[in-house]
C-alpha cells in the first residue's frame, strides 16, 4: 500500500500555494493529511503534485474577533482540543472536537483540511454547519467565502472553486445563556459515526428558546441543519415531547443513506433521537449546567 | 528530494522520493525497525512515533511533510544497550504484550502520555492507547504496565523515606 | 493439592522472556529482515467474483524502470505442484495464482518483481488484464443446491465434504424426550486479522541447493509443503524458526505466498519478499475464518435436561481449501461441550463459494460450535421458563463422572465444573446481577445476562483429519525439545517451530528449571532452523504448554537420569541410591557424599575414563513426544479420542442496549477459568483476557462482508473494526486448577481461552436482554444498527 507518485511542494504563504494549485489540475494542497494519505496509499487518490500547507504560519491561529471565533484553515485539531477560547466561546466545537479519531489524528489533522475533504459524518462539518460557519478561501486571482450550509455539495464535494485554498473558518459566537449538546453513535468509541447530532441553543431569562440550531450529521450526503423544527421550537421551552415531535417530523422527509454498518432507517430513527438528546443537553448546558462530553 | 530529520537525537540528511512516508523512511532508510507496518491506513496505530514529542501516526506521513521535525522511535527512549526505560520494565513486569508487534507504539504511546499527565487515571489511560490496537491481549496488561510505570516514575521522585 | 508448595517455577509469578526484546522494538519480525540484493512483490487481484483471464498483458509493467518479472498464474503452474489439500478434491486445485479462472474478488492473478515494493505497486497497476465475467454464487445455502453456479466445474458439485456422524441412539433419545426445539445460528465470516500482515523472505542458493524461508508463520508441515510444491526435497527447504511472528492466532499459513516466492527466487536467482500489505491481507491473503450456518434440534425433558443433540453445521469455505475444511472436525471432541448429551447427529458440510479463501482460525471451529451448544441451553430453559443457571447446573458433567466419554468417542480428562461456577457466583452474586439487570430495565434500558459453558479441547492432535478423510492415517502429531549442557556447564534448549505471542522461551526454560531444579533464567532457549530440527506440529490446536512442554518435561528428565547415573558412578553408589536435586547429586545415606553440577559436567565432556560404561559422552538429550492419548484412528462410525485435555471456562456478563440506539455494551465482565496447572500466570491471564476480546470482536464487530456483487465491503480496518480499549471491559478472571492426568504436570491449553465462551455469552446476553419485547438474535456479529431496527419494531408493534 504504497501511493502513487507525485510532486512536493511546501509554499512559504498561501499565495505561492494558490500559485501551485492553479499551475497544475492534479495538485492537491495536504495538511495534516489524515484523511487524503490514506486515500493515496490505496491509491484512490493520485495527486500528481502535493502542496503542503502545514507549515504556512499565518494559516495556524485561533483569533477572537469578537462576535466571531476565527481559524486559520491550517490550524491542528489537538491546538483547538486545548484552547480556551474555544472552550469558552465555542462550547459545541469543544464538545465534537474528542469525538474525531484519535489523539494521534488529532496531532495532525487540521480543521480546513476536515472541511475541504466534506465527509458527511465529520463532526467539524457538523458544527460548521449547525453554527453557520463561514468558509473562507483563496485562489490564484481572488478571495472568496461560503457559508458552511453551501459550502457542503455532497459526500467528499465541496462547492469550492477549483485550484481555491481554504485560509480561514469564522464561526458566529453566541452571546446570553447559551448551551451546546452534541451526540454520536458508532460501531466502536472512535469510528465514523452512524449518525451524529448537534445542538446549540440560547436561552431568554423566562427559559423560552430565543435561538436555536440543530443539525445531523452522518445520515445523509452531507451535514443537515433541521430549519423546520428550528422554527417550531424557538420561543418554545423545549419540552422533551416538543422537540422530539419536532426533529422527527423535520427528518421524516430526509433520504437517509444505508451501508454495511447502518440501514437507512437506522439513521434516521437514530438521528432524531441523538438530536433530541443534544438539545436537551443544551438547554440543561444552558441553565446553567455542564456540557456533556 | 532532500529532508532534514533530527532521530533520537542523530541529524540526518536524508535523499528520499517524496511519496515515501516516514514510517518507510525510519524502517528502510534509517534501519529504526521498532515502528511497525500493521494497516497503513491510519487505524491500527502499530507506526506510532513521537514527532516534536506528540504521538502521531509515521505511516499517515510522508517524509518531507516531516522536515526539520524531531523524531524519536521507541529505539530512542531505550536508554542503553540491555537497559529498559521505567516504561518498558513495566510493561515487562506486566507482561503486557505477547506478540509484541504493536508493543513499541503502545510503549511511545505510554511516554507521551505520561509526560503529559503523571498520574492518569484508568479511564485515560484507556483513551490514550484507544488509537493503537492491539490484537493480543484484550489491553488489561497494557492498561496496568502503564499504571505501574507512572506509580513507579511519581515514585522515583519523591526523596527518600516518604 | 497447593499449587506452590508443588512447584518451585512453575505456576509462579514469572517475567516472561521473549517480552525484553519486544519492549525495545527489537523483535525479529519478517518485515524487518534485509537480505542482500532482495527483490519486492506486489499483486494484481481480480476485481470480480468470477471471471475468465483472457489476456494478460504484462508490457506496460515490464517496460518500467526498476521491475524485473511480471509472473502469471499459467508459468506459476508449470513450474510448481497444486498446493496440499486437506480433503481430497483433486478438481478443487489451489494454485497461488490463478489459472485460466478467478474464482474470488481479490485472487491473486499477477505477481510483479521489482527493486522497491512502491515500484512493484507502480508496475502492478500497469498489467492490464482482460476478463470476462463469469457467474457466481456467495452463499453456502444456494451453493448447496443443485442447479447453483459451479465454482469449480470438474468438481462437479460445490459440496466438498457432506458427513453425517450418529453417536448413540439418536432417534429414540428424540423419540422419548417430551420436548424438541430448533434453532438456526449464524456465525459470520470474521476472523483473527493479527496486526502484522502475513510475509515471506525467500532467497534460492543454487550452489547449495538451498532455499532458505524467513516467514511470519503458523502452519503445520509447512517446509513439507513447501517442498512438495515447488518439486524439491524438503532437505533443501530450510525455514528459519526465530522469526518472531506479529501475532497469528491461527490464520498465518501463508503457503501460497511462500511457493508464490519460493518459485520467483529460484526463477530470477535473487532473494523476494513479499510483505501483503492490509488490502491484499484482507481480500486475498490467508485472512479469513469460519463463516458458519448451524441448524441445531436438541430433545429434552420438562426438566430441563437435554438428552440428544441433531446438528449441522454448514460452512462457507470460500473458494478454495486447503486444512479449513477440518474446521467442522475439531470440535466433534467436543461436540457436547461441558454437557451429558447422551447422543447426537452430526452433519458437516464444506462447500465452495465466491469468496475469499478461509484459514484456520483460533479454536478451529470450536468457538462458533460453543455459540450454537450455548443458544439451545438458554433456548431450553426459554421453552420451559426455567432459569439458564439451573438448566445449565442439570446437565453439566459431574466432578465425580471424570474421566467422562462423550458420544463421539473422546474421553474428557478431569474438571470440576460446577465448583467453578460457584466460585464464580461466590465473587459475583446471580442473584445480586439480576436484581441489577432488573433495575436497569425498570429505568428503561435494555439488559441482559450472559452465561456460558465452554471448553477449550487442547493437546491438539490431527486425528479430525482421519476422521473427514478416510485416506488420512495421520495418528500422531508431535513436539520435540533437545538439551544440551555445554563444556562450562550452560544448559541450551530447543524448539522448532516459530512463535506468534505465546512465549514458548519462557515456557520452555520454566519447565526445564523446575525439573532440574535450576533458575529457568539459566536456561537459554533457540530455535534452531528446519533443517536442523525435531518434529514439531506448530502452535496450533492449544498444544504447546502440553506438547512443547511435556517434550521440555521429558528431555529434562532424560537429562537428569542421566546426570544421576554419571554422580552415583562416580561416587560408587548403585543410581537408586543417588539423588539429583539442584544440579547435584549427593548420596542418599549419605547426603554429604555429593558431586556438584561442575564435576558432573567435566566427567561428561571431557572424564569419558569416569562415565558409567557404554554411556554416551557429553550431555546432550532430546525427546519427540506423541500427544498423550494419541495414536488411534477413528472407528468405521466415527469415534475417536480427539484432544487430550478439556480446559473449561465460565463466563458471566451483564450487557446494557440503549433501546434506542441498539448498541451493546458490556457492564459486567466475569470469567471463571480452569486449564489445569498453570505454568505462567501471566500468559496464561493474557491469552484469556486477549481471547475476550477477540470474542467480543467476533460477537459485535467482525465481520468480512460482502455485497450482493461479491465485493467485500469490510476489506480495511475502516469497516472491518477491531475491538479498541474502549471496546474491551474490565474483566475479571476466577482460577482454578483441576490438574489433567494425561500431563506432565497437570497442565490443560489455555492458547483459545476466553474466545471459546466471549460469543456466546455474549449472544445470550444480548438475547436475554431483548427478551421482554419477545425477540431474539441468533445471528453474529450482532450489529447496533440490526439490533437497533429489531428494537424499534418490536417496540412500535408492542405500542399498536
Amino acid at each position: 500500500m504504497k501511493a502513487a507518485p507525485f510532486e512536493y511542494s511546501r509554499p512559504a504563504d498561501i499565495d505561492e500555494a494558490c500559485a501551485l494549485l492553479a499551475a497544475d489540475d492534479g495538485a492537491r494542497v495536504i495538511a495534516g493529511g489524515q484523511t487524503l494519505v490514506p486515500m493515496m496509499a490505496m491509491r484512490l487518490a493520485r495527486p500528481t503534485r502535493l502542496i503542503d500547507i502545514a507549515r504556512i504560519a499565518e494559516l495556524s491561529y485561533i483569533r477572537d474577533d469578537g462576535d466571531m471565533l476565527s481559524f486559520g484553515s491550517g490550524t491542528r485539531q489537538c491546538l483547538m482540543e486545548r484552547d480556551t477560547l474555544v472552550r469558552t466561546r465555542l462550547p459545541l466545537m469543544a464538545c465534537a472536537i474528542p469525538h474525531i479519531g484519535h489523539a494521534a489524528t488529532r496531532a495532525r489533522g487540521t480543521i480546513g483540511g476536515s472541511l475541504a475533504h466534506a465527509d458527511p459524518a465529520a463532526e467539524l462539518a457538523l458544527v460548521a454547519v449547525t453554527l453557520d460557519a463561514t468558509l473562507h478561501y483563496k485562489t490564484k486571482d481572488e478571495s472568496g467565502e461560503l457559508p458552511a450550509r453551501d459550502f457542503f455539495i455532497g459526500p467528499t464535494i465541496t462547492a469550492l472553486p477549483m485550484g481555491a485554498c481554504l485560509s480561514a473558518v469564522r464561526f458566529p459566537v453566541w452571546q446570553g445563556k447559551v448551551g451546546v449538546g452534541f451526540h454520536e453513535v458508532n460501531a466502536r468509541a472512535s469510528d465514523f459515526a452512524f449518525a451524529s447530532a448537534a445542538a446549540q441553543v440560547e436561552l431568554a431569562d423566562d427559559g423560552t428558546a430565543k435561538r436555536i440550531a440543530i443539525a445531523v450529521g452522518a445520515i445523509a450526503d452531507v451535514p443537515l441543519r433541521l430549519d423546520a423544527a428550528e422554527a417550531q421550537l424557538t420561543g418554545t421551552t423545549l419540552s422533551p415531547e416538543a422537540v422530539r415531535e419536532a426533529v422527527r417530523a423535520a427528518l421524516a422527509d430526509i433520504e437517509t443513506v444505508a451501508d454495511l454498518h447502518a440501514s437507512a432507517e437506522y439513521r434516521r430513527r437514530v438521528a432524531a433521537t441523538l438530536a433530541a438528546r443534544a438539545v436537551a443537553d443544551a438547554r440543561a448546558h444552558a441553565l446553567g449546567g455542564r456540557h456533556a462530553r | 528530494m532532500h529532508v532534514k530529520l533530527s532521530v533520537n537525537g542523530q541529524a540526518h540528511a536524508l535523499d528520499v522520493e517524496p511519496r515515501t512516508t516516514l514510517l518507510d523512511t525510519l524502517r528502510d532508510t534509517l534501519k529504526l525497525t521498532g515502528a511497525h507496518a500493521g494497516c497503513e491506513h491510519g487505524v491500527c496505530g502499530a507506526c506510532t512515533v513521537l514527532v516534536d514529542g506528540v504521538a502521531v501516526r509515521s505511516c499517515l506521513m510522508f517524509a518531507p511533510q516531516a522536515e526539520g521535525s524531531t523524531i524519536t522511535t521507541v529505539e530512542g527512549v531505550t536508554p542503553g544497550p540491555g537497559e529498559l526505560s521505567p516504561i518498558q520494565d513495566a510493561f515487562c513486569e506486566t507482561h503486557g504484550m505477547q506478540c509484541g508487534y504493536c508493543t513499541p507504539a503502545m510503549v511511545l504511546v505510554a511516554h507521551a502520555l505520561l509526560a503529559d499527565n503523571p498520574a492518569p487515571t484508568r479511564e485515560e489511560i484507556v483513551e490514550a492507547i484507544s488509537g493503537n490496537i492491539c490484537r493480543c491481549t484484550g489491553y488489561a496488561q497494557i492498561v496496568e504496565a502503564i499504571a505501574l510505570a507512572a506509580e513507579r516514575l511519581r515514585g522515583s521522585n519523591r526523596p527518600v523515606g516518604a | 493439592m497447593s499449587e506452590t508448595s508443588r512447584f518451585t517455577f512453575v505456576s509462579t509469578q514469572r517475567r516472561v522472556r521473549e517480552d525484553r526484546r519486544f519492549v525495545v522494538g527489537k523483535g525479529n519480525f519478517v518485515a524487518d529482515i534485509d537480505v542482500p540484493n532482495m527483490k519486492h512483490v506486489a499483486l494484481v487481484t481480480c476485481p470480480y467474483p468470477a471471471a475468465r483471464i483472457k489476456s494478460i498483458d504484462k508490457n506496460a509493467a515490464l517496460a518500467m524502470a526498476g521491475v524485473h518479472y511480471v509472473l502469471d498464474g499459467a508459468e506459476l503452474a508449470q513450474g510448481t505442484l497444486p498446493l496440499m489439500t486437506g480433503l481430497d478434491t483433486p478438481n478443487v486445485p489451489r494454485r497461488p495464482l490463478a489459472v485460466d479462472i478467478a474464482r474470488y474478488a481479490g485472487e491473486w492473478v499477477v505477481a510483479v518483481v521489482a527493486d522497491s515494493r512502491a515500484l512493484a505497486e507502480d508496475a502492478a497497476d500497469a498489467v492490464r488484464i482482460d476478463y470476462e465475467k463469469l457467474p457466481f454464487v456467495l452463499d453456502a445455502e444456494m451453493a448447496m443446491e443443485k442447479d447453483s453456479v459451479l465454482v469449480h466445474q470438474a468438481h462437479g458439485s460445490n459440496v466438498l465434504l457432506d458427513k453425517t456422524f450418529t453417536w448413540g441412539e439418536v432417534d429414540k433419545d428424540f423419540a422419548a424426550a417430551p420436548r424438541h426445539l430448533k434453532l438456526r445460528v449464524k456465525w459470520g465470516r470474521s476472523s483473527t486479522v493479527p496486526i502484522e500482515t502475513f510475509g515471506v523472505v525467500t532467497s534460492w542458493d543454487p550452489w547449495r541447493e538451498i532455499l532458505d524461508v524467513w516467514a511470519s508463520i503458523q502452519m503445520p508441515r509447512y517446509n513439507d509443503q513447501i517442498g512438495s510444491a515447488l518439486k524439491v526435497p524438503v532437505s533443501s527447504v530450510r525455514v528459519h524458526y526465530d522469526v518472531d511472528v506479529g501475532g497469528s492466532y491461527g490464520v498465518k499459513r501463508g503457503i501460497k505466498h511462500t511457493v508464490l516466492c519460493g518459485y520467483l527466487s529460484r526463477r530470477l536467482g535473487f532473494p523476494v519478499r513479499l510483505i501483503e500489505d492490509r488490502l491484499e491481507n484482507m481480500r486475498g491473503g490467508d485472512a479469513h475464518g469460519p463463516e458458519r450456518l448451524f441448524d441445531v434440534e436438541a430433545a429434552y425433558g420438562d426438566d430441563g435436561v437435554i438428552h440428544s443433540m441433531k446438528m449441522r453445521a454448514l460452512e462457507n469455505v470460500g473458494a478454495y481449501a486447503g486444512r479449513s475444511p477440518f474446521q467442522l472436525g475439531k470440535p466433534v471432541g467436543a461436540i457436547v461441550g461441558p454437557y451429558r448429551i447422551k447422543s447426537v447427529q452430526y452433519r458437516a458440510v464444506a462447500v465452495v463459494t465466491n469468496k475469499t479463501t478461509q484459514e484456520a482460525v483460533r479454536g478451529f471451529g470450536q468457538s462458533p460450535t460453543n455459540v450454537a451448544i450455548e443458544r439451545v441451553v438458554d433456548e431450553v430453559a426459554n421453552t420451559l421458563g426455567l432459569d439458564p443457571m439451573d438448566v445449565r447446573r442439570r446437565n453439566l458433567i459431574r466432578t465425580e463422572d471424570f474421566p467422562y466419554t462423550i458420544p463421539s468417542g473422546t474421553t474428557y480428562d478431569s474438571g470440576d465444573y460446577l465448583a467453578l461456577i460457584d466460585k464464580v457466583l461466590a465473587h459475583t452474586s446471580y442473584e445480586e446481577l439480576k436484581k441489577k439487570r432488573d433495575a436497569l430495565r425498570a429505568q428503561g434500558m435494555l439488559a441482559g445476562i450472559g452465561i456460558a459453558a465452554a471448553l477449550e479441547p487442547s493437546g491438539g492432535n490431527a486425528t479430525f483429519e482421519a476422521l473427514l478423510n478416510p485416506n488420512v492415517t495421520t495418528s500422531t502429531f508431535m513436539d520435540s525439545c533437545r538439551i544440551a549442557v555445554d563444556g562450562l556447564g550452560s544448559i541450551t534448549a530447543t524448539m522448532h517451530t516459530t512463535s506468534s505471542g505465546q512465549g514458548h522461551e519462557t515456557l520452555v526454560g520454566t519447565v526445564i528449571g523446575e525439573v532440574l531444579g535450576l533458575d529457568p533464567e539459566l536456561v537459554r532457549v533457540v530455535r534452531p532452523d528446519s533443517l536442523n530440527s525435531l518434529p514439531s506440529g506448530t502452535p496450533v490446536g492449544s498444544r504447546m504448554a502440553i506438547m512443547l512442554g511435556g517434550a521440555a518435561f521429558e528431555a529434562a528428565q532424560k537429562l537428569k537420569t542421566k546426570l544421576t547415573a554419571i554422580g552415583a558412578h562416580d561416587l560408587g553408589i548403585p543410581p537408586e541410591r543417588a539423588v539429583y536435586e539442584r544440579g547435584e547429586v549427593y548420596d542418599r545415606n549419605a547426603p554429604d557424599k555429593r558431586i556438584k553440577w561442575a564435576d558432573l559436567v567435566q566427567i561428561a565432556h571431557r572424564n569419558y575414563h569416569r562415565m558409567p560404561p557404554d554411556m554416551e559422552p557429553g550431555l546432550a538429550v532430546s525427546h519427540v513426544m506423541q500427544v498423550p492419548t494419541g495414536g488411534k484412528l477413528p472407528t468405521a462410525d466415527g469415534r475417536v479420542q480427539m484432544y487430550p485435555c478439556t480446559s473449561f471456562e465460565f463466563h458471566m456478563i451483564l450487557v446494557t442496549i440503549d433501546p434506542a440506539l441498539g448498541r451493546p455494551e458490556i457492564a459486567l465482565y466475569r470469567i471463571g477459568h480452569d486449564c489445569g496447572t498453570v505454568i505462567n500466570p501471566k500468559i496464561v491471564r493474557g491469552m484469556t483476557m486477549g481471547g475476550i476480546a477477540h470474542g467480543i470482536g467476533a460477537a459485535l464487530y467482525e465481520e468480512f462482508a460482502y455485497d450482493p456483487e461479491g465485493q467485500m465491503i469490510a476489506q480495511s480496518f475502516m469497516d472491518y473494526l477491531l475491538p479498541s480499549s474502549h471496546e474491551v471491559p474490565p474483566v475479571e478472571i476466577i482460577h482454578q486448577v483441576t490438574p489433567s492426568p494425561n500431563t506432565v504436570l497437570g497442565q490443560k491449553g489455555s492458547g483459545e481461552s476466553g474466545y471459546l465462551g466471549a460469543p456466546a455469552a455474549i449472544a445470550n446476553a444480548v438475547n436475554d436482554a431483548l427478551k421482554p419485547l419477545g425477540i431474539s438474535i441468533n445471528t453474529l456479529p450482532l450489529r447496533a444498527s440490526v439490533l437497533g431496527d429489531m428494537i424499534a419494531e418490536a417496540t412500535a408493534k408492542k405500542a399498536s
